[in-house]
């Protein structure tokens, strides 16, 4: 557990970066720090390695005082993960990867070999090891990052905006992947961002910064989007918030109506299975023309996903299919007010 | 012009060697000075501005004064080869702090801050972050001071020392252009020969600079 | 040959009031004999590069030509092209002064060329995108953003010149470098040593006064060097920069 106690930053201009700040980050779990540019998140952050030392409080991990511990000893077993990567342009993949272990000693073959692994585990190909950074995409330099910062099996990450510098589609990759690999992981990983869907996304807890380092409030991303603490949080986490919320709630026991239904037609609309009864398409007015399904959903996925679905498909209703594909139900609009009604009576209850 | 080459090739094997060493020798002085001063520039900022300052105004004084200066400092003869030894290895240092320091500046970023985070302590960071990413601007830099002393050391022939120059003092002295043709051609042909190998020598100890730039 | 001398000697010339007054030999006159050889110089020199290094540069149509001829000055010993010179056309104020001229094109040459090619073109874009005409672009745009560089050239021009202006006293040139020729000739060090402290001096003098012009004439804006350069540490990893920085000085002669 990394705690913040009392801990307040001015830096010598007289910019109070970071004011009295009291929060805890639980063992093995990503707390993620959102907020406006300039609001002090990079300074939380980098207090925590000691880039940067507290005017005043203190912080400490699992009971220890960070700033009682040798600098350099201390960062090696934090690892960090910054926007651009960082990566050093004059060694290799797997050199950059194995830098902390053969600063502890490690022999250079045995770091080599954990570096190559490694890079699997972030989901590259094990012949980029020889590469330059400057050979591989921006997204790819980022993997690398992160399999840097986990060389040494550190108990604690620190990452800053590590998937800002990359665009929307590689982003949303990086992101599942590292949900991915944290569930294996399970460190624990302070995380900066300024952007709220990904504070959402990825956060255990969410802490929301405000202009001149305050705390504006704590919890987890449901409780944010369901009872913003003040207008600035309500504001910040967005007006549909209400939808976003959705993606807390799964389609476990939505109510279906049968598939077969749609397969005969309602209001000239038709939807087309193949052969093992997957869905294909929809046809409209019994026109020749099929217009591909959009997606599907299952016991699993969230009611966003099933709403998005029901919204944009021809015929109002999201499918749901099993675990082979095969269509195996069909939810309405009022359906999912039904169900969103009872997950609302449940948590109020 | 042949003929003059066939009759006199050893004294134009003696003024090449000795050109060799008149030039090269300051190179490696002016390095091993210029590394540890442009690195204070940078560890002590404040220190940056005056250290470039005192380059500039080296740097700015012609050769032949210097190297008559260098005996009144020295307390060498005025012939002694001593003189712009030490002259030529004054204009690398003053070339080269500056480069070392502007290197070593140019290299702090996300990749050093990565390097201070993961726990490399200063000196283990600049021998194995900021020196190789600054290498090859360190090695520009290197390359124009080589071609430079070069071109200086036949000046040194006014005083007596001057390798190829003394090619010519003799030409001037005898009325014939044969020396030095000869020697222009030899001093131009040694400086690309060194630029080269430098060049060589850049890409053997930073290939990832080629990838780069690919 | 010349041996070391007590310090009290060093100075004999430089502070006898008889070598300061206004007479032919004295040092009042050939200093300005000196400055007149190097302005003489540096200016028809930059008659002649200015316009090619910013022809070559608006238009990088030979660009080969710019970079070679930059590096082949830089490789080409000073005192072998005057003794050259010299002994092609005889000793006189032409031979040197052709000399002098052909080692101060280069740098200025090489940097005008590259000061306007590091010029960032999006700038350009966008000044032809409102319109400008070509001479416009390059009066308006390209030559105030290459100013840092093309004054650099000069500068280094000038040093080269003046050093060189000293070497040609021995083919027979005016200037302060007759002071060293004539003092090791008659093994006068003190007289010798007042020419390399009087030459030092003034060349020291001209880069101030090229980095005072610099200032003047470089917008803030643009200007790159001390304090910008510095500012720099602290912020974001310039790639682009870092590795095509290399230095520019050319040889002090
Ligand atoms: N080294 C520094 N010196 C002075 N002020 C700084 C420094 N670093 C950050 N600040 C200021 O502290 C505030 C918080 O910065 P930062 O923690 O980087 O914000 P964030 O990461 O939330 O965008 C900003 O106002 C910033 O200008
Ligand atoms: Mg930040």
């Amino acid at each position: 557990m990394i705690t913040f106690d009392a801990v307040t930053k001015a830096f010598p201009g007289g910019t109070v970066a970071v004011d009295n700040l009291s929060i805890e980050l639980p063992t093995g779990q990503i707390t993620v720090f959102v907020g406006p540019s300039g609001c002090g998140k990079t300074t939380s952050l980098r207090m925590i390695n000691r880039l940067i030392e507290p005017t005043s409080g203190t912080i400490s991990i699992d009971g220890e005082d960070v700033t009682k511990q040798d600098a350099a000893v201390l960062r090696r077993k934090i690892g960090y993960v910054i926007q651009h990567a960082g990566l050093f342009p004059h060694r290799t993949v797997q050199d950059n990867i194995a830098t902390v272990p053969l600063l502890n000693g490690v022999n250079k073959k045995q770091a080599r070999e954990n570096a190559v692994e490694l890079l699997g585990r972030v989901g590259l190909d094990a012949s980029m090891a020889t590469r330059y950074p400057a050979q591989l995409s921006g997204g790819q330099q980022q993997r690398v990052g992160v399999a840097r910062a986990l060389a040494a099996d550190p108990p604690v990450m620190l990452m800053d905006e590590p998937f800002s510098a990359v665009d929307p589609i590689v982003r949303d990759g990086l992101q599942k992947e590292f949900l991915r690999l944290q569930a294996e992981v399970g460190k624990t990983i302070a995380f900066v961002t300024h952007d709220i869907d990904e504070a959402i996304k990825l956060g255990d807890t969410v802490a929301v910064f405000r202009e001149g380092g305050h705390l504006a409030q704590v919890g987890t991303p449901q409780e944010l989007l369901d009872d913003p603490a003040d207008d600035f949080v309500a504001d910040f986490v967005g007006r549909d918030r209400g939808f976003r919320g959705l993606s807390f709630v799964t389609a476990e026991g939505l109510e279906v109506e049968p598939v077969q239904t749609y397969v005969d037609g309602v209001r000239g609309v038709r939807l087309l299975l193949d052969d093992a009864g997957r869905p294909r398409g929809w046809t409209v007015n019994g026109s020749d023309d099929v217009r591909a399904i959009t997606g599907t959903f299952t016991k699993q996925d969230s009611l966003r996903l099933v709403t998005d679905l029901a919204i944009s498909s021809p015929a109002g209703v999201a499918v749901r299919v099993d675990g082979d594909g095969v269509a195996d139900g069909a939810a309405t609009h009022a359906s999912i007010a039904d169900h969103l009604a009872d997950a609302r009576r449940e948590s109020a209850g | 012009m042949i003929e003059y080459i066939q009759n006199n090739y050893s004294e134009i094997l003696t003024d090449l060697g000795q050109h060799i060493w008149l030039a090269l020798v300051p190179v490696v002085l002016g390095v091993i000075f210029a590394l540890p001063v442009g690195y204070l520039a940078v560890r002590r900022g404040w220190l940056y501005q005056p250290i470039v300052n005192l380059g500039g105004v080296l740097y700015s004084i012609p050769s032949l004064a210097l190297f008559l200066i260098m005996p009144a400092i020295l307390g060498t003869g005025t012939l002694s080869p001593l003189n712009i030894v030490v002259s030529l290895a004054v204009y690398t240092f003053a070339l080269l702090t500056r480069t070392v320091a502007d290197a070593l500046l140019s290299v702090q970023g996300q990749a050093t801050q990565a390097a201070e985070a993961m726990g490399f302590r200063p000196f283990r960071q600049l021998l194995q972050v900021e020196l190789p990413m600054a290498l090859p601007v360190m090695l520009a830099g290197v390359r124009v001071a080589t071609v430079a002393n070069i071109s200086l050391v036949s000046v040194g022939a006014l005083i007596g020392v001057g390798g190829l120059g003394a090619l010519f003092t003799r030409g001037l002295q005898l009325g014939f252009m044969e020396p030095i043709i000869v020697g222009i051609v030899l001093s131009v042909l040694l400086a690309a020969v060194c630029d080269i190998a430098i060049v060589l020598l850049q890409r053997r100890l930073t290939p990832w600079d080629r990838v780069a730039t690919r | 040959m010349i041996t070391p001398v007590p310090l009290f000697n060093y100075f004999g010339f430089l502070l006898d009031p008889a070598n300061w007054g206004w007479s032919d030999g004295s040092i009042p006159q050939r200093l300005v004999e000196h400055l007149g050889y190097t302005v003489l110089a540096v200016l028809i020199a930059a008659a002649i590069a200015l316009p090619i290094g910013l022809l070559i540069g608006h238009t990088n149509r030979g660009a080969f030509l710019a970079i070679n001829i930059g590096n082949a000055g830089r490789a080409l010993p000073t005192f072998g092209l005057l003794s050259l010179m010299v002994v092609l056309m005889g000793t006189g104020l032409v031979p040197a002064l052709i000399a002098l001229v052909v080692l101060a094109v280069p740098p200025i040459l090489a940097s005008t060329y590259a000061g306007i090619r590091a010029v960032d073109r999006s700038a350009v874009d966008a000044a032809v995108g409102m319109g400008m005409r070509p001479t416009e672009v390059l009066f308006r745009a390209e030559v105030p953003m290459a100013l840092p560089l093309i004054m650099s050239g000069l500068r280094s021009s000038t040093l080269q010149v003046c050093a060189t202006a000293t070497v040609a006293a021995y083919v027979g040139l005016g200037g302060l470098g007759r002071f060293l020729i004539d003092g090791l000739a008659r093994n006068q060090y003190d007289q010798v040593f007042a020419g390399a402290v009087l030459v030092a001096a003034l060349a020291i003098a001209l880069d101030l006064a090229g980095a005072g012009l610099e200032r003047a004439v470089v917008s803030p804006g643009v200007r790159q060097r001390g304090s910008a350069r510095r500012g720099r540490r602290r912020g974001a990893r310039s790639t682009d920069t870092s590795t095509q920085e290399a230095p520019t000085a050319s040889t002090a002669g």
